[in-house]
């Protein structure tokens, strides 16, 4: 009989091998799904996964992929900080929202201007208002010890509604013949997010994303910092006897955490989206908790994963577009990858140990 | 601010919007007292809404799609039961991928059913009782699932607090350990708690794409199942608070939608966060609370269990 037996210290091996088999398991039962869904699945996993990198118009993709890695990766070494203190940020995508809002907003306040500080002053802003949203489940926890994971995920569809209120009101192009949304913020040079080096995809959301995880590389591996946070989600008393204050803990995680997702909102719709309008915002942030997971809470994981993310919507819009696989097919196929994971993540704790049934 | 909202028809409305949250939360009640924290009811609704739907116009029946919604519901908890209770998965995590895995495939399944309508569910048949003043409306206009979660909510109570079952139940969301010490079936009990979970869930979703709206489009539940989960904290883990709750978001809703209607000074989008904004207030006055707070939570709620011996 087949029975668990738990580790003493997780296994190195299987921290590393769960996110490379969990994708491999994805690739065949996404297979599967594919096949029920009429196409090839051989053609569509192709399509998805190789096609991108190495086919005719990989030159076109390749710049792609570091559009759409660089928000997933920038919320999701935000959340990671969280996730490894036990602090569960689930409402990224509302703090991705409210940075786009703030930041879109005062760039707009300037135009037609033309001055140098604007562009940085909206990334200020975005953070800011990032940061705002992600401290009011953090103030709820630590004040009243409300529930995180319900508030910051409730502030999404707040978020949402005041994104459209925006859209229909005040942030409204007022030469836009009547349509919702914005100014165009990519169009504006004082506040556009342009591809940096031509056919790369290089924008200075893509910058920020890699110098963050950098730094949280650093904070985490060197810093007294990182050892506090992981110190809370491993042993929390153990912490509290060491002197680390949970509370400040919470409101600096999240408030990380919302600052990075409002940067990342603010690139987004001064870039690739160019300008704030309803549905701007396409579940970044929650993709964002699957690339955390895959990536091990550990930044150069993420960058990794947030990658392979990537991949899988710029594969999923090729195959969209040449195999008319629906777009909805992706996002299961996403699901499905954290599914795995997390049951294949049973080995890094626990060894399986065939045991002979006794007679008591 | 209520001038042209009657108030009965205002108690009837909010008695049929609260029925998807009501049987949401009722079964993560269930759920949660026997110790698992499945945060993955917004995707279970979602998966019965459409499966629930997709049922009810291939088979022209209504109440196959209930049936269809349920086993949607089902379905999706059956793999938060083997991930969180054979391969010992993070429960938090492992709810918040069948919340992203549900809204993804119910969307895909959806596929070709947009604008479409289900057979149509008419109220019970009560009469004359129908047509009394007042109680009339309030009591005896609904169709048969008001009455029916209401019956849920009433049998969950009886369960929990008079059957043999129930207190083993419960003893297994207090101490994991003791329960198996005493030779209960920690792991078959809460599977089939996450089951029950799983199908009210289910139902629920299918009783927004059957009667609530009537119709399927993308991400429906709209967050209905979040607000369950805070519904359950807000009723103390009790059933019969937990209709409570579950009425006053109801009656939140339909009066958000009636201000819309009505052309309130409010603009629409700052009416229709009420809802969320409400339920997160309503949280931090629960557990601003300390006592209370704590005072029913299950105490192994949210752990895993593995029988060492």
């Amino acid at each position: 009989m087949l029975k668990l037996e738990k580790r003493a210290s997780p296994s190195t091996f299987w921290t590393w091998a769960a996110p490379v088999v969990a994708v491999a398991l994805t690739m065949v039962v996404g297979g599967l799904m594919f096949a029920a869904l009429g196409k090839n699945p051989f053609v569509a996993i192709r399509t998805i996964f190789w096609d991108p990198l190495f086919g005719e118009f990989a030159f076109y993709f390749r710049g792609q992929l570091l559009v759409k890695a660089a928000p997933v990766i920038l919320i999701a070494v935000g959340l990671s900080l969280g996730f490894r203190a036990g602090i569960w940020n689930i409402g990224a995508e509302g703090q991705y929202i409210m940075g786009a809002l703030f930041g879109g907003g005062v760039g707009l306040a300037f135009y037609p201007a033309e001055h140098w500080f604007i562009f940085p002053l909206c990334i200020l802003a975005a953070a800011l208002g990032g940061w705002l949203w992600g401290m009011i489940p953090a103030i709820l926890k630590v004040r009243f010890r409300t529930n995180e994971i319900l508030v910051s995920l409730l502030l999404v569809y707040v978020a949402q509604a005041f994104l459209a209120s925006m859209s229909l009101g005040l942030l409204k192009n007022p030469e836009g013949q009547g349509f919702p949304g914005s100014r165009s913020l990519a169009q504006y040079p004082a506040t556009a997010n342009p591809e940096l080096i031509a056919g790369t995809g290089i924008h200075w959301g893509v910058i920020a994303a890699a110098v963050v995880v950098l730094l949280t590389w650093v904070l985490l591996d060197r810093h007294i910092l990182g050892f506090q946070i992981k110190l809370a989600g491993q042993a929390p008393r153990a912490a509290r006897f060491a002197g680390v204050s949970p509370s400040r803990l919470v409101l600096l995680c999240m408030g990380v955490s919302g600052a990075l997702a409002g940067l990342a909102g603010f690139f987004e719709v001064a870039g690739p989206a160019g300008q704030i309008k309803i549905g701007f915002n396409v579940g970044y942030g929650f993709s964002a908790i699957i690339v955390a997971f895959l990536g091990r809470l550990s930044p150069l994981g993420i960058l990794l994963a947030g990658l392979l993310m990537a991949l899988t919507y710029v594969g999923g819009e090729n195959a969209s577009t040449n195999l008319g696989l629906p777009s909805a097919a992706i996002q299961a196929f996403q699901g499905m990858l954290l599914f795995f994971l997390l049951a294949v993540d049973m080995f890094t704790n626990y060894r399986l140990r065939l045991v002979r049934r006794r007679v008591a | 601010m209520l001038g042209g909202i009657d108030p009965v028809v205002l108690i009837a409305a909010l008695m049929v919007a609260s029925v998807p949250i009501l049987l949401a939360a009722i079964g993560e009640l269930v759920v949660e007292k026997a110790g698992v924290l499945n945060l993955g009811v917004e995707g279970m609704m979602i998966m019965g809404a459409i499966c629930g739907f997709a049922t009810a116009v291939s088979t022209g029946s209504v109440w196959l799609g209930f049936v269809g919604g349920a086993l949607g519901g089902a379905g999706l908890s059956l793999i938060f039961a083997f991930l969180t209770q054979i391969m010992l998965a993070n429960q938090t995590a492992t709810g918040l991928a069948l919340t992203l895995f549900g809204l993804g495939f119910s969307s895909l399944i959806g596929q070709g059913y947009g604008g479409m309508k289900p057979p149509p569910i008419g109220p019970v048949p009560f009469g004359p009782l129908a047509d009394l003043p007042v109680l009339g409306k309030i009591l005896f206009s609904h169709d048969p699932m008001v009455y029916v979660s209401i019956a849920v909510v009433a049998a969950t109570a009886w369960f929990l607090k008079k059957t043999r079952k129930g207190l083993i139940l419960k003893a297994v969301g207090e101490n994991h350990d003791a329960a198996h010490a005493l030779g209960y079936k920690v792991v078959r009990i809460r599977v089939l708690a996450i089951l029950f979970g799983g199908a009210l869930a289910g139902l629920g979703g299918s009783y927004v794409s059957l009667v609530r709206v009537p119709q399927w489009t993308d991400g429906i539940t709209a967050g209905a199942g979040w607000i369950a989960l805070a519904i359950v904290v807000f009723g103390s883990w009790k059933p019969w608070r937990v209709l409570l709750g579950a009425w006053l978001f109801g009656g939140i809703t339909v009066l958000q939608l009636n201000m819309q209607a009505a052309g309130s000074w409010l603009p629409v989008q700052y009416l229709s966060m009420s809802p969320y904004l409400i339920t997160i207030l309503v949280l931090v006055v629960m557990s601003a609370d300390r006592s209370r707070a704590a005072m029913n939570a299950p105490a192994a709620l949210g752990k895993n269990f593995q029988a060492s011996r």
